[in-house]
């Protein structure tokens, strides 16, 4: 019995997301009083795979194969339940992302077992094995039972804490054979050189009060001082002033960084819905009643024009720039 | 080629979210239901491949797993344009048990791209697509911006971190949709509604599947503390707030 995470790379190395997934998952296995295997896909050095032991993994499991270099949703599912099967797993954790999404449900049913996807908590009990997760689009929080033997788990992204929990890391590189795949890529395009807004520890986000597309450079600025990922909000987006990929809401991205800072944003029910997990959130304003403001910890009532540029100043006065 | 959009039926986005018997169920009390957006996207997407002749799409089927309650969100989806629906007349328990039963709907009446929206906006599992997958053992691709028809084949589109891939599968395929996919919902104009009503809607009786999940319990999220402002000529004073209690500048 092991609690199993798996653990995506990106070009051979792991990153904040990974070490929350596996310090998560070493938590559950304390709590089950077992211990935490780590499998990841593709070329990885033995130095980055042994990085998981830091935070608590007591084997990392490198499965290699050509096959394997893209995402292919069915055979990741197959080699991941190899290790579930070969390991004992009783709960998996996975990331509650793109590649995760893909995995998750289709490793549900392959090894009838329950997926609680989106959790944000340990495990409330262990049995019944109940866990919470966000409902109605972050209008509620929800109590999950997972019925079956075997349980996976999708954690959201940014909802628990690296915690440091150094282990004498086993790794196991295993070359594996693995079927061709059904999908063919043709074709990446990669944003370069840009903060990825779902890693983002502070996301600085522009909304229809910033009136024009001309006036996005403060933000810009503002966001650089701050290593701040750029967002925007939906009208902002439709109307072609910022890139699609900017779009925080429920219907663009859903995120959850630790600092939210809207800009010109009323906060429409949609938009809330993708930022709410937030764990502060700033508002700039010039309406006072602009629901924004409720779910606000820290609010300027104030023309984003005008109030963007003194905050650059201040921010440069406090970095010393 | 033929088409199935798998739909869920949601809350309208705005209803204000409240629990019943003692917080275990939602409470549906003057609630006004929608096709969920995702999945209001995937159909208009589904539509517009329909309209362009050189895709050579065939017909639209539209899904979904409910009660007779839910027949007017399924016309909805007949009068933005799909040209028939299936009922499996059984509560969604769960996402594992709603992919069983649209699983043996695709059993019956063979399809070659099956469309699910990325999430459902009422339990946000980002399941029932990836499940239907398996249970037929057919490729899905996850995360899907654009998705085009050349020459009888698909070119999808489909988010990764930092980027986007352009990937092929072989039909039949599961699509999980999400932004991109569709500009803007199509609206049912007066002439489709007219035409929905006597649209067929083929209802299936449901198989037998245990759900292996069960929602227990629902809380509301915690309530914030009230806003503490700051004014408008003095900005330096939130950086100081923000270092100091947050410390995350």
């Amino acid at each position: 019995m092991t609690v199993l995470v798996y653990t995506e790379n990106w070009e051979g190395k792991f990153k904040k997301l990974s070490f929350e997934l596996v310090s998560y998952a070493s938590k559950v296995a304390e709590m089950m009083a077992t211990t935490t295997t780590a499998v990841t896909l593709g070329e990885v050095s033995d130095d980055e795979l042994k990085v998981l032991g830091k935070y608590g993994a007591d084997k990392v499991i490198c499965l290699k194969n050509e096959n394997l270099k893209n995402l292919d949703s069915q055979l990741y599912t197959n080699a991941i339940a190899q290790v579930a099967q070969a390991e004992g797993s009783k709960v998996i954790v996975i990331a509650n992302n793109n590649s995760g999404k893909a995995i998750a449900p289709r490793l549900s049913v392959k090894l009838k077992a329950a997926l609680g996807s989106g959790v944000s908590q340990l495990p409330l009990s262990l049995s019944p094995f109940t866990v919470y997760k966000r409902a109605f689009s972050g209008g509620a929080f929800a109590h999950v039972v997972l019925k079956t033997d075997t349980k996976i788990i999708t954690l959201a992204q940014n909802s628990f804490d690296v915690v440091e929990n150094i282990k004498d890391v086993k790794v196991e590189k295993v070359d594996i054979q693995v079927e061709a795949p059904q999908t063919a890529v043709k074709d990446v395009q990669k944003q370069s050189g840009k903060r990825l807004l779902t890693d983002a520890e502070i996301v600085v986000s522009g909304g229809r009060g910033m009136k024009s597309p001309d006036n996005w450079s403060p933000l810009v600025e503002l966001a650089e001082l701050l290593g701040a990922a750029t967002a925007c909000s939906r009208p902002v987006s439709d109307e072609g002033w910022r890139p699609p990929e900017e779009h925080a809401g429920q219907t663009g991205k859903i995120i959850a960084p630790n600092l939210y800072i809207a800009v010109g944003i009323s906060g429409a029910t949609q938009h809330i819905a993708g930022v709410s997990g937030s764990k502060y959130i700033v508002a700039i304003n010039n309406d006072k009643s602009a629901p924004i403001f409720e779910v606000a910890q820290y609010g300027i009532v104030g023309d984003a024009q005008k109030v963007l540029p003194k905050l650059v100043e201040a921010v440069k006065e406090l970095k010393g720039k | 080629m033929k088409i199935l959009v798998c739909i869920s039926h949601v809350p309208d986005t705005t209803t204000k979210v409240k629990f019943v018997e003692g917080n275990t169920k939602f409470d549906t009390n003057g609630v006004q239901w929608v096709i969920n957006p995702w999945d209001e996207l995937s159909l208009t997407r589904a539509l517009e491949l329909k309209d362009d002749a050189g895709a050579g799409v065939k017909s639209v089927t539209v899904a979904h797993v409910g009660n007779a309650t839910t027949e007017p969100t399924i016309r909805k989806a007949l009068a933005i344009g799909a040209d028939d629906a299936i009922r499996v007349n059984a509560e969604p328990v769960d996402a594992y048990f709603v992919a069983a039963q649209l699983a043996e709907v695709v059993k019956k009446e063979q399809f070659d791209i099956i469309m699910f929206g990325i999430e459902s906006s009422d339990y946000n599992n980002s399941a029932v697509g990836g499940m239907l997958a398996e249970f037929l053992n057919l490729p899905s691709v996850s995360a899907v911006s654009n998705l085009k028809i050349e020459n009888g084949k698909a070119a999808i589109t489909r988010e990764i971190d930092g980027g986007k891939e352009t990937v092929t599968v072989p039909t039949p395929f599961v699509a999980i949709v999400q932004k991109g996919i569709a500009k803007e919902p199509r609206i049912a104009a007066m002439r489709g509604i007219m035409m929905a009503r006597t649209k067929p809607i083929r209802v299936y009786e449901p198989i037998a599947i245990e759900p292996l999940t069960e929602y227990v319990e629902f809380e509301m999220p915690k309530p914030r503390a009230a806003c503490k402002f700051v004014d408008a000529e003095n900005p330096k004073e939130l950086i100081a707030l923000l270092q100091n209690e947050t410390k995350l500048i």
